[in-house]
């Protein structure tokens, strides 16, 4: 919200014995001021609506809208200079958000989800097209390349360490759940103890560990590749690693149909499945097929 | 005369236009929110515990604000000096600059990483992650609509006052306290409740800076945010609560700014 108390407006000209000169001096001022400022006005809306038109439409290549994961923005922005068949426009945010927009009638092409829960959901209440798994990853103990205080999972424990995990609606937040509910009760107490934040989005963890301001969080393996070494990754035990399945749908009713099946099989098998796979992240464990 | 007829029609038009895509938001709130939904909202402990530290936060921010912005506000309205203009400018710069960017600024400055925050954290002070990071995230977005106003009220008082009273042998802070602020004092109470709008909307710098986590730093437009994902009708009958809220401390700034804002004068 932005609110302007009324400005005051002085024009300091002083007041001389020839009245009438300082009248028409102000009044002339004060026009051409005004008639400045219309044009300044009028110049810059007509920019603005302009620009704020369909923009590609005269492109020879469609717009293809992706809403995918905070986690597959390296990965797909990469993709997307590959892509061909359309221009592939990206918003990364937390799957659940996506997932929310979609449901209140946002009508991206393709929905790419941290998880396999959320596609599914939408499948069943008939938003999206039958989904499809496309990668895997892996949850990591993220924590600062330097001087770190956390060194292993023990150590989140300790007194005066704090924590940055995703919210539980957020597939990395459900994911690190999963993990600390496969510890031993005293251990998850101590370590949710230490949690400071419940971030909306893996960006949200990165950025705090990447700043210093918590020392440890849970991450998956390929947003750790994503900081460039400014973070460093701590292996978790097998036992305690959640299977993490991204799940992918073309929106039902989505405008650029062709482009989305096109994108959907590239991630499948392709330029799309080669750039997660240099991201990091892993073949889809489930075996591509109906689900 | 005949020529002109279109332009009343076009005003009305155009303000027609600005008034129902200026409202309709709010008017969806409340027809997508059922009253049951609205209860059951509040009945959810994480929804009063975000509106609890919210309504903490902002009234210790407003507190710091009016003890600093105050005195700071007088001086600006009653003395000139050189680079006058340029502080006014850059206390005023807080209005203009996104959310975000004054997280990222507050988090670079006072983050355990930052400027100063290394130090203070030396000192053991944090601020990520803590209640006090909220607040100092809503002091720095809030702090300028209470000191525009503040200094505008201050500007406003009639000079022979204050030096009547000097004259009568009050000292500068005697005047001070008893005329100017006083005299001041409905400007001041409508900038402070538009800093308090600000403050209770307040969502990118406090996310970006304090975090979100429940009761600490989760403040309510934070709660709204976590449940938009998870559960719509929840995150729609919090925006309700915070509607009425912010309705209601407009209503107010407009009350005590005096009848007749923004409407034309009065024919002398």
């Amino acid at each position: 919200m932005y609110a302007c108390p009324p400005h005051e407006y002085t024009d300091q000209v002083p007041a001389g014995p020839c009245d009438t000169t300082v009248t028409t001096y102000v009044m002339l001022r004060q026009m051409r001021r005004s008639t400045r400022i219309s044009a300044l006005l009028l110049a810059t809306s007509a920019a603005a609506l302009a620009g704020c038109g369909s923009s590609s439409d005269d492109n020879d290549r469609g717009e293809l809208l992706v809403s995918a994961a905070t986690s597959l923005k390296s990965a797909f922005t990469s993709y997307g200079q590959q892509f061909e068949d359309a221009e592939a426009r990206f918003s990364f945010a937390g799957s659940d958000e996506l997932a929310a927009q979609i449901r209140t009638g946002a009508k991206p092409d393709v929905f790419a989800s941290a998880n396999t829960t959320l596609p599914d959901e939408l499948f069943k209440q008939g938003l999206v097209e039958r989904p499809r798994v496309f990668a895997s990853n892996r949850l990591v103990l993220a924590v600062p390349a330097d001087d770190a205080k956390v060194e292993q999972l023990d150590d989140l424990t300790k007194d005066g360490v704090t924590i940055a995990i995703g919210a539980e609606g957020v597939p990395i937040g459900a994911y690190t759940r999963k993990v600390l509910d496969r510890l031993d009760a005293t251990t998850r107490k101590a370590i949710l103890a230490n949690v400071r934040s419940n971030e909306p989005d893996v960006g949200g963890i990165s950025a705090k560990l990447g700043q210093n301001a918590a020392d440890a969080g849970f991450l998956y393996v390929t947003d750790i590749a994503a900081t460039n070494g400014r973070l460093k990754a701590i292996e978790l035990d097998a036992a305690l690693q959640p299977e993490v399945s991204y799940g992918v749908a073309i929106v039902k009713g989505a405008p650029h149909r062709q482009a989305a099946q096109a994108f959907v099989s590239g991630l499948l098998l392709g330029d799309g499945a080669a750039a997660l796979e240099s991201a990091g992240f892993g073949v889809p464990r489930t075996p591509i097929r109906e689900r | 005369m005949k020529r002109g007829r279109w332009f009343a029609p076009a005003l009305v038009a155009a303000l027609a236009v600005t008034l129902t895509f200026l409202t309709l938001p709010v008017v969806a709130i409340f027809v997508r929110s059922t009253p049951g939904s609205l209860i059951g909202a509040l009945d959810d402990p994480g929804v009063l515990d975000a509106l609890w530290l919210s309504l903490r936060t902002t009234l210790i921010a407003l507190a710091i604000i009016v003890l600093v912005g105050t005195p700071a506000a007088y001086l600006l309205a009653t003395r000139t000096f050189r680079g006058h203009a340029l502080v006014v400018t850059l206390v005023e710069l807080p209005l203009v600059l996104p959310p975000a960017v004054a997280g990222v600024g507050l988090l670079a400055a006072l983050g355990p990483g930052g400027i100063v925050g290394r130090h203070i954290a030396d000192a053991g002070v944090r601020l990520a992650f803590e209640t006090a990071g909220v607040v100092v995230a809503l002091t720095f977005v809030a702090a300028p609509f209470f000191i525009r106003g503040a200094q505008t009220a201050f500007a406003a008082v009639d000079r022979s006052w204050l030096e009547a009273s000097r004259t009568l042998g009050a000292s500068e802070a005697r005047t001070f306290a008893r005329i100017a602020v006083p005299a001041a004092a409905p400007g001041m109470l409508a900038g402070l409740a538009l800093a308090w709008g600000r403050a209770v909307g307040e969502f990118g710098a406090t996310l970006i800076f304090a975090g979100s986590f429940r009761g600490r730093t989760q403040t309510a437009p934070l709660a709204i945010y976590e449940r938009l994902g998870t559960d719509f009708d929840a995150a729609l009958a919090l925006s309700a609560v915070l509607v009425v809220v912010s309705g209601t401390l407009l209503l107010s700034a407009k009350l005590l700014a005096g009848p007749g804002t923004g409407a034309p004068h009065a024919a002398r």
